[in-house]
């Protein structure tokens, strides 16, 4: 069925969406700005289906967080600690083994692996992390590290970013994740991430890594100080990125939760502004080809409704999520893989349990 | 198909049940939300979304009905069961006004021993402190009734005299005996529960009506429900909103997986359709939280209830969604519509901000 629109000026988005013409800056801006939740969202399913039909993908993996100590303190964390903060950890490679151990009968096809900025972690450290997953599980896809992560091992290991990524690889790393990006304005930046690399560098990497063959996804924090347009533009940087390397493989909106940071007094996204964000960046990232709705920081409630809003993956079990729960985060810390099943079809989707790169898996 | 049906709905012509169930399996549920939301704003202001100001009373916890689904009652003798006393009532009842509040949701369990002149006392108390009581609901009414010996009739017609000023829809369930039969087999049957309301409106007091799913109940009987509202508000047109909400499992005897919020938004879209004669469709917070009765506003709901002040019942069920009034204005305003405080009938108070 064609959409039908309250506002009609949507009828031009959708004239472009549908004869595949790209977006534009202010198109983004106007699909933010627009009352019409449910006419932008039809034009964001009508993209969606035409990507993916009614398949709404997951998967089976777990997510393992070496360390929170962090020299970086973004104002948005509730994770990081310092070296004698109550709480902090660094994870020995028994650690590693014993967390991979315990989950060990579950069929785990990804491992998620991101950590805080640990300063007494040589870079030989990062290396043994990669071995001793895959001596445990040396099946799994290790998905490891964000360009912050990058750009800290070629600091204190003296090599190239191109040298890094390399030797990562070869022992053992297949994929990024597309966390650090935060929101890529030089100004939110400098109000509250000053320590993180800022957008130059983060999409300096991420070329780098995708240019040697690593594919990652990209992520766009929203819901604290930043502005629509610092939004749009995030989406544009992301868009052009991937019009020069093809290297993303999902975006990620990762809705801001703000208890125990430094910024609690932001209230909590509303549904929405969470499905905005869904919609818009299904219509400017054109080229990104999926997007998921992270049920850990939407609820499961709203993940699941946002499948018919733009999103086509639900991310996946996880079994232990920790950063955004140290943030007051509402959800489950993971689910079974029957629930992710139960979500996506209740909501009238076809579930398709997938690997890291989204090639199907078969039953079993 | 779909497309019909929808357009004849849109244009204001009534679908039938066949066509709704027809709509439930086949229609897209962003098609589905947006012909809701297209007729909510025809039928009602489409910049408003409205919401009361209230505090649920629950004037007792002793129930002999028993149902499967309430993890709220005690059983009469039972440890920890209540019946409230006046100062517990004029301390709620002066907190509630205290923070604008204009009525008082007042509900309670089948207490197998109170006497009419109980709930005659309870009402009046109730009344001298000037505030709308909306209480009672037809398994309460047809409890009391029978207690009695009386006629539904003559107990509201009392109620009315003691200060009662409208009646909740709870209790329907779903109104569908053999499915009742199953889940609260002691509590008035389908067609007791649809006589209340409409001896209620035939004394003049204005009803909402409710309808929780997601337990045992088919999809046709969801539409079946809806259909005997839909037919009796035609006789009467005393129902002022329908008030969907979906189960909730923790701590009752029926072992269910909670209703998706797909599967709500779903059902509340399609009630927002078949039920052409009701102008008001209420989201549910208490069941749903805040981001799904957010989205709710554009699948055909206009209304956010209210702000609860006090809610047992639903949090007996561990389920625990408190949404204070800052909390509920900017969700409706970050939606893009204006807040407005309303009474039970509706009526704008003012607009909040």
């Amino acid at each position: 069925m064609e959409p039908i629109f309250i506002d009609d000026k949507l009828n031009k988005i959708y004239e472009k969406v549908k004869n595949k013409v790209r977006l534009d800056f202010d198109d983004g801006l106007y699909l933010y700005e627009t009352k019409d939740l449910m006419g932008a969202g039809q034009i964001a399913n009508c993209k969606r289906q035409s990507l993916h039909g009614k398949k709404s993908f997951f998967i089976y993996n777990q997510h393992l967080n070496y360390t929170n100590i962090c020299r970086n303190r973004c104002l948005f964390c509730a994770y990081a600690k310092d070296y004698c903060d109550n709480g902090s950890y660094q994870y020995t490679m028994e650690d590693v083994e014993k967390e991979l151990t315990e989950k060990f009968d579950e069929p785990v096809n990804e491992i998620h692996m991101v950590g805080g900025l640990n300063e007494a972690l040589p870079y030989g450290y990062y290396i043994d992390l990669l071995k001793t997953i895959k001596k445990v599980r040396p099946n799994v896809t290790i998905k490891a590290f964000t360009a912050v992560e990058i750009d800290h091992l070629s600091n204190i290991s003296g090599k190239s970013v191109e040298d890094v990524i390399n030797e990562l690889r070869e022992n053992g790393l297949e994929m990024m994740p597309g966390g650090g990006a935060e929101i890529l304005s030089y100004r939110v930046h400098k109000k509250l991430f000053p320590r993180k690399i800022n957008k130059d560098r983060w999409l300096e990497i991420i070329e780098k890594v995708h240019n040697s063959g690593i594919t990652t996804n990209c992520t766009m924090l929203y819901g604290h100080i930043e502005t629509v347009e610092e939004k749009v533009q995030h989406l544009v940087y992301l868009r052009d990125l991937q019009d020069r390397t093809n290297g993303f493989t999902a975006f990620i909106p990762l809705a801001f939760h703000s208890e125990n940071t430094r910024l609690s007094h932001i209230k909590e996204t509303t549904a929405f502004e969470d499905l905005k964000n869904i919609i818009v960046s299904r219509l400017m990232l054109d080229n990104v080809p999926h997007i998921k709705a992270y049920w850990v920081m939407l609820g499961e409630k709203l993940a699941q409704t946002a499948l018919h809003f733009g999103a086509d993956d639900l991310d996946g079990t996880i079994l232990k999520e920790k950063i955004t729960h140290s943030a007051g985060a509402k959800s489950a810390v993971g689910h079974a893989k029957e629930t992710m099943i139960r979500l996506i079809e209740k909501a009238g989707m076809t579930a398709v349990e997938r690997d890291a790169f989204y090639n199907e898996v078969k039953a079993g | 198909m779909t497309k019909d049906i929808l357009n004849k709905a849109l244009e204001g012509q009534r679908i039938l049940g066949e066509e709704a169930l027809f709509l439930y399996d086949n229609a897209d549920l962003l098609t589905l939300g947006t012909f809701a939301n297209l007729i909510r704003n025809k039928k009602t202001d489409k910049n408003q979304v409205t919401f009361v100001i209230d505090r649920n009373i629950n004037y007792t916890n002793i129930c002999i009905s028993g149902c499967k689904f309430c993890a709220f009652y005690k059983n009469p003798g039972e440890e920890g069961g209540y019946w409230i006393t006046e100062k517990e009532l004029e301390q709620k009842i002066n907190e509630t006004k205290e923070v604008g509040g204009t009525q008082i949701l007042l509900q309670g369990g089948l207490h197998p021993d109170k006497k009419l002149n109980d709930y005659v006392k309870l009402l009046k108390y109730m009344k001298s402190f000037d505030i709308h009581i909306h209480g009672f609901s037809p398994p309460e009414i047809s409890h009391i009734a029978e207690l009695e010996n009386m006629s539904v009739k003559d107990v509201l017609k009392v109620f009315i005299d003691s200060g009662l000023g409208s009646i909740p829809g709870g209790g329907a369930e779903i109104l569908v005996n053999e499915i009742r039969q199953k889940i609260s087999p002691n509590k008035c049957n389908a067609d007791k529960w649809l006589d209340v309301m409409e001896d209620a409106h035939s004394l003049g007091l204005k009803t909402t009506a409710t309808m929780m799913f997601g337990h045992i109940e088919k999809k046709e009987d969801i539409i079946e429900h809806m259909e005997r509202l839909r037919q009796l508000q035609d006789k009467t047109k005393g129902f002022t909103a329908f008030i969907p909400w979906t189960f909730q499992p923790a701590n009752t005897k029926i072992k269910s997986t909670t209703v998706t919020s797909a599967e709500y938004l779903r059902v509340l879209a399609l009630a927002r359709i078949f039920l052409d004669n009701f102008d008001n469709i209420q989201a549910s917070w208490v069941t749903q939280g805040s981001k799904i009765a957010q989205t709710a506003l554009f699948f055909g709901a206009n209304d956010l209830g209210s702000t609860m002040i006090e809610e047992n019942v639903v949090k007996a069920a561990d389920i625990d969604f408190r949404l204070p009034m800052d909390e509920m204005i900017r969700l409706v305003q970050t939606a893009g519509f204006e807040p407005w405080q309303r009474d039970c009938f509706y009526n704008r108070i003012k607009k909040l901000d």
